[in-house]
């Protein structure tokens, strides 16, 4: 198993609690889709699968590490080392180019590959955009870069939360396709959040949060 | 509709209390110091024009007799030749344990006096009572509180129009208190003169004429110091406005999304505009308040030291009481109201021409940051040209001052362009994803920040450059100190005669009994204290030459030649070789010029006995005495015993230098107050820059640690970064320093003291500079730098989500 | 001659307030000072000197002069002592305090200055043999009191004068002590009215050579006016027939004072009673922002006196620190003949 979430229990301070014992597994290369309404918690799971926040009971293991044993630092290394996250928004850092936005993780884990980069960036299209910062780039662009930087990386897992939420109909479909192929192409494996039933219909597995709780 | 939109308006201030502190502290801050610094100078002006009034003489021209008083039957006799003059003896006196100056005039001759005229108008007799029965002293009250008490005095009266640490007597009486009956020092000629008289040229050859000038002598002496003031005042302001500008800019940014939504809804951008440039005049009107309050106690804390320096230096009777004065409180209010103007100009501008639908930029962050310091680059440079090209057409202190202006805001101009260039090439040299993104989102932040680390290199550059001067000017004093304090002991005899007691009494006790006489002579119209020196190689051996001529001292001491000083030869244009008219007949060949750094005035030195032969009546109570230190206790207790010396009457070496250097360290107090204080500003303006960027730069900082880092790590980062910026800066801030300090030595106070003074260089004090610099930096960088550290990771990944 | 006193110590006391505090002085006790006294027997010349053990003293001249083309003019020399403190003392700490007033007056102009001065430095005073009256560059001097030079010069006139005396000293009251008033106020006071004047004047239109009589007061006192009297007017008037006659009146609170002497053709001088004397305005001229009489009807029944007396020039007002109106009259009616006229207290 790469990823296994085992009763997993998260309140925010001062709000009713979001996950109240969630379980589920993703095997490595497989693709499972996560829905469920707004405010479900479905970011908030996906969160902590990507070792970004901290929960209050239950066990994540990713790749063998348990996630609860980990410190800031150790969360850290493991989204450098086994994750790659693409948000619905804000994924790029504004003050490198698409260029070095492109191999940023891949350089901080460690796995810099030009062949790899270079073949992503004439799938993604993005050739003739290298050279701009983020803000030049349109919402599409933005996110074929983020997507593009998440798999240059070569992670284990990737997580993407809704990356096609802020795009029109023509461009999410055309960024979601480009994402899919990428995926299966490389053996990555990839937990969605998405509330669109038909992208959910096309991965490996799917999911429902509800009340907390996997339906 | 309006109340609605003044409500939403009013709504970002209260969700951002902090920044609202931030930009009224800015306005106060800036109105503050530039506020205390006006009341100052207009306290001394308003002290100095009261003074010209009670002393009611100062559009008169003077007859003086070079070197010398006139004697009282020369002035009686050209009153019986027809000229309407009036007599007027000054000096200063101790009375009790008080040093005053006495100011002797004939009140019948006299032009109407405010002290005299007031004191008549309550009492008829007192002209009775002034001119006979004992006489009377017109002292200001707090002279007047301690005179009253002193035994042996004539009555004393009060007076608030006389001067501070002056007393206004008859001439009769001053002259028993100065110990100098039958002298007068000048004539005062009244104005209105009957047709047909006798030229004074033909009647008094020997008296010189000294027209009146334009405003007061210390008004022209003092104005350096308060141009001075008034610059580390304006250097204040522009800080205090970085602080305002930063702070408006970031109101406004955040406030865009409102703004769109309010015009969306319908509201006037004409209606909202007025609202917001409504709302920035209350503020800067809050705030500008808030900055005359602390201006004022600012001021009132300065003052005393101010008028010390004044009093000291030039002599200017300043009170050390601050009054508020319509004139720098409305100013104060102006100067706030104009600078949340300019500062906030840019920000009101964007607001107003920004689309109501956000679009991606066609150009991005760096090529418009180029462009910018492109911009920067070429005006700063313009500016610093233009401050050269000013000192070339105005030269003298608006000149040099204009110059200085130039510099400092061109450097600062120069500094954005410049930083980019350094990050430029240390993202280089950079190894590593982490590196090569802190150097290109340092040089991101650049445009940000750039604002608050002007305020930084300018304060830092005053500092440098201030040090510098004030530093280089110290040790050339105390140097100048050593080489012009020779004797063991100085002491003051009562009169000449017991003057003359005490010479016999200590020439077989000592190893040399030197007299300090001097006469006062006119050159060029300007004063000039003239002292005669007798031949002994005290003088030769030691006394600080900046230039002379071969045997020098035998033809000085052979009455050939004279030596002047560095202010004269300056002022006058006169250096070694030329010659010096010191009264009429009497025109010597320079022999030297010597450095004189303890006053503002010309002097002159020849041999003894030539002083005499052209002014007889120079006093002969100062002497210098030579001896072994070992002898000196047992010898001023015997002097003491012999002539009943006060102890103020005798000062050894050691005992003036203290006072010499005491009155130096008061001069520059309130230098170093303004610069520390600048110095605060400046980290105050980092602090605010950083805290406002702060919700700028979460989506900036949220990807990176969403793809690794820790918190721990970014923080470390940004504080390592504030520290880069502030240590580059100051960096920077040292040849600017060093530029201003040459500019100081070299323009500034050649103009203002009349002298140039060697620069020193200290890295000592830049390494502790640099060292407050990091500090300043450090801390303002810590706070933000903490709240990341602290910041729940919920918080940075709303930056992801679609709530923002 | 009392007015002149009072007027004396007015402006002395006010010089340096300039027009200010002179209220009060009235009452003032005479501390310390030598009162005038009837044995005194006058000595001169001595006497033609100072007396500083006194308050007050002058030296004043008057003189009508005439111009080559028959042009009347006036001319006016004072010379005004005030002791803060009886006696002298050398250089500053002299107590006394001197004050001149020079005027010249024609039909059309009035000039005058004025001057100020410290006793003790030698500046201002007064000496005996050989008389010498000065202050600055002002000067009356001479080898005796009859023959004296008279010199004084202002920003728009000078006058260079020989006085000769062509008669007797006068002496008022009994031996020259005079008393003023029932009170038993009283002065020194002596005259000199018979000079024949010839010299020069000098006016803004060039100079003029004159000749003339003129009038010498000397008086000494220590003691001041009356509080009550706000003003008076002052005649000397010459006769052609040789007879002279100074006449004055004092306005106060308990009525009109008058007084004078009556001096004949020979010199002699009769004291007259109070009340014999009488002058009465006839017209009024507006004379520096105030109203002024400036021809009179004069008359000493007593004498036959009946005149009329009319300034030469109405607007001879000495603007000086104390202001007053002192100027050449005319005289027509039952003696013809020239004079001075001074007025004060109008306000």
């Amino acid at each position: 198993m790469l990823l296994t979430i085992e009763d997993v229990k998260k309140t925010y301070p001062g709000a009713r609690p979001v996950l109240q014992g969630v379980s589920l597994t993703l095997d490595a290369g497989q693709t499972l889709a996560l829905t469920g309404e707004s405010g479900s918690g479905k970011s908030t799971l996906l969160h902590l699968a990507g070792a970004l926040d901290s929960f209050d009971a239950g066990e994540i293991r990713l790749a063998g590490t348990a996630l609860s044993g980990l410190d800031d630092t150790g969360r850290a290394a493991l989204r450098r080392d086994r994750v790659a996250l693409v948000f619905q928004q804000f994924n790029l850092i504004p003050s490198l180019t698409v260029g070095q936005n492109l191999g940023f993780h891949a350089r901080l884990a460690g796995r810099q590959d030009p062949v790899w980069i270079e073949e992503l960036t004439e799938r993604l299209g993005l050739a003739e955009l290298v050279a701009r910062y983020p803000e030049q780039l349109s919402g599409g662009q933005q996110q074929r870069v983020a997507i593009g930087r998440a798999l240059a990386a070569r992670p284990a897992l990737l997580l993407a939360d809704e990356p096609t939420g802020n795009l029109d109909e023509t461009a999410s479909t055309a960024v979601m396709e480009l994402m899919l192929d990428l995926v299966r192409a490389s053996g990555t494996a990839l937990f969605l959040v998405t509330h669109s039933d038909r992208i959910a219909a096309r991965l490996d597995a799917r999911a429902h949060l509800s009340g907390g709780c996997i339906a | 509709m309006i109340g609605a939109a003044l409500q939403a308006l009013a709504s970002h201030w209260r969700r951002h209390p902090l920044q609202l502190a931030t930009l009224l502290a800015g306005l106060a801050l800036a109105t503050a110091l530039w506020s205390a610094v006006q009341a100052i100078n207009a306290e001394a002006r308003a002290s100095y024009a009261r003074a010209t009034a009670q002393i009611g003489s100062g559009a008169l021209d003077v007859l003086e007799a070079p070197g010398g008083p006139i004697p009282l039957p020369r002035y009686v006799a050209l009153r019986r030749a027809g000229w309407q003059l009036s007599p007027v003896l000054e000096g200063r006196a101790r009375l009790g344990d008080l040093r005053v100056t006495v100011l002797g005039l004939d009140p019948v001759t006299h032009p109407p006096l405010p002290a005299f005229t007031a004191a008549m108008k309550r009492d008829a007799a007192m002209l009775g009572r002034m001119l006979a029965q004992g006489g009377m002293l017109i002292a200001p009250p707090d002279l007047a509180a301690i005179l009253t008490d002193v035994p042996g005095l004539p009555k004393v009266q009060v007076s608030d129009s006389v001067p501070p640490g002056m007393v206004m007597t008859d001439i009769g009486v001053a002259e028993r208190l100065l110990a100098r009956p039958g002298q007068i020092d000048r004539l005062l000629i009244l104005p209105d003169q009957p047709p047909g008289l006798t030229p004074l040229a033909d009647l008094a050859p020997d008296l010189q004429r000294r027209v009146s000038r334009a405003g007061t002598d210390t008004a022209r002496l003092t104005d350096s110091f308060h141009l001075n003031l008034t610059a580390f005042g304006l250097l204040s302001f522009a800080v205090g406005l970085f602080i305002v500008h930063g702070t408006v800019g970031l109101a406004f940014e955040q406030r865009r999304g409102m703004v769109r939504t309010l015009r969306a809804l319908g509201l006037p951008l004409r209606l909202l505009t007025a609202l917001m440039l409504g709302e920035l005049l209350v503020l800067a009107l809050i705030g500008g308040g808030l900055g005359l309050v602390l201006g004022y106690l600012v001021a009132a804390a300065l003052l005393p030291d101010v008028a010390a320096t004044l009093r000291g230096l030039y002599g200017a009777p300043v009170a050390g009481g601050l009054s508020l004065r319509p004139s720098w409180v409305l100013g104060g209010l102006v100067m706030a109201l104009a600078g949340t103007g300019v500062a906030s100009a840019q920000a009101l501008w964007r607001m107003v021409h920004m689309p109501l639908l956000s679009a991606p930029g066609l150009q991005a962050w760096a090529q418009r940051a180029a462009r910018g310091e492109r911009r920067m680059a070429l005006a700063g440079l313009g500016l610093i040209g233009a401050g050269g090209v000013a000192l070339v057409l105005v030269p003298g202190l608006v000149g040099g001052f204009a110059l200085i202006a130039g510099l400092m805001l061109g450097a600062a101009l120069l500094l954005p362009p410049a930083l980019a260039l350094v990050l430029h090439l240390g993202r280089r040299l950079a190894r590593g994803p982490v590196g090569d993104w802190l150097w290109a989102d340092t040089r991101a932040q650049l445009p940000g920040i750039g604002l608050a680390l002007m305020a930084l290199l300018l304060a830092l550059a005053a500092n440098v450059g201030v040090g510098t001067m004030v530093s280089s000017f110290r040790l050339t004093f105390t140097g100048w100190l050593d080489q012009r304090l020779v004797s063991e002991l100085y002491l003051t005899a009562r009169d000449d005669a017991q003057g003359e007691e005490i010479a016999r009494w200590l020439a077989p006790r000592s190893d040399a009994v030197l007299p300090i006489r001097s006469g006062e002579f006119t050159v060029q119209s300007v004063p000039v204290t003239v002292y005669g020196v007798v031949d002994h190689p005290t003088y030769s051996k030691n006394w600080p030459l900046l230039e002379q001529t071969p045997n020098a001292w035998d033809r000085v001491n052979a009455g050939a030649a004279a030596f002047i000083n560095e202010q004269l030869a300056r002022r006058a244009a006169l250096w070694s070789g030329d010659r010096v008219q010191l009264a009429p007949g009497w025109t010597l060949p320079i022999a030297g010029v010597y450095s004189d750094y303890g006053n503002p005035t010309g002097q002159a030195i020849v041999a003894l006995p030539a002083l005499l032969s052209h002014a007889s009546a120079v006093p002969n109570r100062r002497f210098g005495v030579r001896l072994s230190p070992e002898a000196m206790p047992g010898l001023m207790r015997d002097l003491r015993a012999a002539f009943d010396l006060p102890a103020s009457a005798l000062i050894d070496q050691a005992g003036l230098k203290a006072q010499s250097l005491a009155v130096f360290d008061k001069t520059f107090v309130v230098t170093g107050a303004l610069n520390l204080l600048t110095l605060g500003v400046a980290g105050f303006a980092i602090l605010t820059s950083l805290l406002t960027l702060w919700s700028l730069r979460l989506p900036q900082l949220a990807p990176v640690w969403a793809l690794g880092l820790t918190r721990g790590t970014l923080a470390r980062l940004e504080l390592g970064r504030s520290l880069l910026l502030a240590a580059l800066t100051a960096l920077l801030a040292l040849p600017l320093g060093l530029a201003l300090a040459w500019v100081l030595l070299a323009v500034i106070n050649v103009q203002a003291f009349g002298w140039r003074l060697p620069m020193y260089l200290f890295p000592a004090d830049w390494l502790r500079l640099f060292g407050l610099a990091l500090l300043a930096a450090g801390l303002a960088a810590a706070l933000p730098a903490r709240r990341l550290y602290r910041l729940p990771p919920s918080e940075l990944l709303k930056v992801f989500a679609n709530a923002r | 001659m009392r007015a002149r006193l009072a007027l004396l110590l007015l402006l002395l006391a006010a010089l340096p307030a300039y027009g200010q505090g002179y209220a009060g002085l009235g009452s003032t006790a005479a501390e310390g000072f030598a009162v005038p006294d009837p044995e005194t027997r006058l000595n001169f010349p001595r006497d033609h000197g100072a007396h500083p053990e006194f308050r007050i003293e002058w030296w004043y001249v008057t003189a009508n002069l005439t111009g080559p083309d028959g042009t009347d003019y006036g001319v006016q020399w004072t010379l005004f002592r005030s002791a803060l403190a009886p006696g002298e003392a050398a250089g500053w700490a002299s107590p006394q305090i001197w004050m001149g007033h020079a005027a010249a007056t024609t039909p059309r102009h009035h000039y005058f200055a004025e001057r100020l001065a410290r006793g003790g430095i030698g500046q201002a005073g007064v000496s005996a043999t050989p008389f010498a009256a000065w202050i600055d560059d002002w000067q009356m001097a001479g080898t005796d009191f009859d023959s004296l030079s008279l010199t004084a010069r202002g920003a728009e006139f000078a006058y260079d004068l020989d006085l000769i005396a062509e008669g007797p000293l006068v002496l008022h009251g009994a031996g020259g002590f005079s008393v003023k008033s029932a009170d038993g106020q009283a002065s020194h006071y002596y005259s000199q009215p018979h000079y024949r004047i010839k010299g020069t004047l000098t006016l803004p239109s060039g100079p003029v050579e004159v000749t003339g009589q003129g009038w010498l007061d000397r008086e000494w006192s220590s003691q001041p006016l009356a509080a009550d009297q706000n003003g008076w007017d002052w005649f000397s008037l010459s006769f052609d027939s040789g007879a002279r006659l100074m006449g004055f009146r004092l306005r106060g609170a308990r009525g009109d004072f008058t007084s004078g002497t009556w001096i004949d053709a020979e010199g002699h001088a009769t004291a007259l009673a109070p009340g014999a004397f009488r002058a009465e305005p006839l017209d009024k001229t507006e004379v520096a922002g105030r109203s002024l009489p400036v021809r009179w009807r004069v008359t000493l029944p007593d004498r036959g006196v009946d005149v009329e007396v009319a300034a030469l020039n109405p607007q001879s007002w000495m603007g000086t620190r104390f202001a007053y109106w002192e100027g050449p009259v005319r005289v027509s009616g039952s003696h013809a003949g020239r004079g001075y006229l001074e007025m004060t207290g109008y306000e």
